[in-house]
């Protein structure tokens, strides 16, 4: 009985992240096209409901709808494999994000270990996909991402060593507790470089403009997916979008305090809430967006050169800072 | 000299400047004016010149203007048109065919420029389809199915017939000619 308690506790919770992170990544699709739109000076998607709002409702319905092809040289198992590879690190890294202090499905106290661990898995299903395929252009996507991802895993591992030395912790909500005091207690500040590299390199993970070589579609025309169709391009296409609003939620949560209010200390304004944490998230979700539409794809070699000869020495330098400032216990943040 | 200017390029890429200047510029877009036009319920003004689909003209006292001199089917570069054409009992001669190819027409207005009795005429109607190319030779045992307004079909969003035939010529023309006259006005001290 009690046991079963738990399970079915366990999964509302579940299922309460779950339903939301579905409905976010849906309209972030339906975010991006106008967002993108209005800085192209065009308007997106206006005709599907009021203002446009069914849109991502009809693309999921048609996506649906729509047969799934398995190439005839493709590995069919792991063909089918690859998009729920690429889903589930996506979806199962969300246990250990706190919505709110004691908000968090598992309260893990090798929370940022076991996210590392997870957002490095989601590389499987991009191998295996152009892997799977049978396809020449799918390889290639699949090879480049594979290099990309692992160039850029380092320099965001490296990154988040720093928030651990700054916290103390590898527990998520001990992490957004050390950030307490306001907008200039946040690791952001201390932790600026990396902070800028975590956040580059979550771009570059998640293969969004202006790293999305692994999709190239002027050369290798849509990359690693170019044989999927139908529910498992879906799947695919939800994975990104979720790894995007994850890399998200994980920047605002170790470097902008969470949950936490930017004006802590003033009644009312002050109150920590998910609104906040939702707010953050926001404003990097945006970012993306804005990338997406400002920057050219890097050249290869260059998405080379950023990740092994920029971010990984400007990291260890500020970690090399960073542990002098804690030595000698410095500002706000250490003291 | 060189070593400051190398400075300067190690301090531009460290502060990412470069790319900060980008999102400005695509940053101030995002509130831009938008000058999308939704189209089917707002156009943009369209010039007395524009030429869209065909139509036959007929004169005030409602006889074809059209003589069936063939100076449009000899000048038409696409060879879209073709024409037959016989004695009628009063002696004039008229066609008894007149079909424009609408797959082959390129819509270039040589056949309005060569038409000696501004017959063959290219109207500012342009909104039409052609769904399917087996089905869209129109013959005329299909004008009735047509309705007898050419508009009509567009608004049931029936498929156009890629061929336009005498008589779906001649409606063309019938419906617009109010328009057709003015556009020709306004054109005329251009001429
Ligand atoms: S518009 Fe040009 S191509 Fe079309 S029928 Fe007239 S002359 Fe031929
Ligand atoms: S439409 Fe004009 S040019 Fe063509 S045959 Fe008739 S009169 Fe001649």
């Amino acid at each position: 009985m009690e046991t079963i308690l738990t399970l079915t506790l366990i999964l509302a919770k579940i299922v309460a992240i779950v339903a939301p992170l579905m409905l976010a990544v849906a309209y972030l699709t339906y975010a991006e096209r106008k967002i993108i739109g209005y800085m192209q000076v065009r308007i997106g998607p206006n005709r599907v409901g009021p203002k446009g709002w069914l849109q991502p409702i009809a693309d999921a319905v048609k996506l649906m709808v729509k047969e799934i092809i398995i190439p005839s040289g493709a590995n069919r198992f792991l063909f089918i494999l690859a998009p729920i590879l690429s889903i589930g690190p996506a979806l199962a890294a969300w246990a250990v994000i706190p919505f709110g202090k004691g908000m968090v499905l598992a309260n893990l106290d090798a929370g940022l270990l076991y996210l590392l661990a997870l957002t490095s898995l989601g590389v499987y299903g991009v191998i295996i996909s152009g892997w799977a395929s049978n396809s020449k252009y799918a390889f290639l996507g699949a090879m480049r991402s594979a290099a990309q991802i692992v160039s850029y895993e380092i320099a965001m591992g490296f990154a988040l060593v720093g928030v651990l030395m700054a916290a103390g912790s590898l527990n998520l909500q001990d992490i957004v507790l050390k950030q307490q005091g306001g907008l200039l207690h946040w690791f952001w500040l201390p932790l600026l470089p990396l902070f800028v590299v975590y956040f580059i390199a979550g771009v570059a993970e998640t293969n969004r403009a202006p790293f999305d070589v692994a999709e190239g579609e002027s050369e290798i025309v849509a990359g690693f997916h170019v044989e999927y169709s139908g529910m498992t391009f879906a799947v695919f296409f939800l994975a990104e979008y979720a790894n995007m609003v994850l890399i998200s939620a994980l920047a605002s949560t170790l470097f902008l305090g969470g949950w936490l209010s930017p004006f802590e200390g003033i009644p009312v304004l002050g109150e920590p809430g998910l609104i906040w944490f939702v707010l953050k998230m926001a404003i990097f979700l945006f970012l993306f967006l804005w990338f997406r539409a400002t920057f050219p794809r890097y050249r290869y070699d260059q998405i080379m050169r950023l990740g092994w000869k920029v971010f990984i020495p400007v990291t260890l330098v500020w970690i090399g800072v960073l542990g002098l400032a804690i030595l000698f216990r410095v500002g706000p943040w250490f003291a | 000299m060189k070593a400051i200017r190398s400075l300067q390029h190690y301090v531009k890429s460290f502060t990412l400047w470069e790319l900060l200047l980008g999102l400005r510029v695509t940053g101030r877009y995002l509130f831009a004016k938008k000058f999308t036009v939704q189209y089917p319920e707002e156009r943009v003004p369209k010039s007395p010149r524009f030429r869209g689909l065909h139509a036959l003209r007929r004169y005030p006292n409602g006889e074809e203007r059209c003589i069936a001199c063939k100076l449009c089917e000899a000048v038409c570069p696409a060879l879209a048109i073709t024409i037959e054409s016989e004695e009628r009992e009063d002696g004039s001669r008229r066609t008894t065919r007149y079909d424009i190819d609408l797959f082959k027409c390129i819509y270039c207005g040589f056949c309005e420029e060569a038409c000696p009795v501004d017959s063959i005429v290219l109207t500012r109607f342009n909104d039409y389809h052609m769904a399917n190319r087996s089905e869209s030779v129109m013959t005329r045992e299909m004008l009735p199915a047509m309705g007898d307004d050419p508009v009509d079909a567009l608004k049931d969003s029936r498929p156009w017939p890629s061929i336009m035939n005498k008589e779906m010529l001649l409606a063309m023309g019938e419906r617009f000619e109010a328009e057709i006259a003015a556009d020709r006005a306004a054109d005329a001290p251009y001429r």
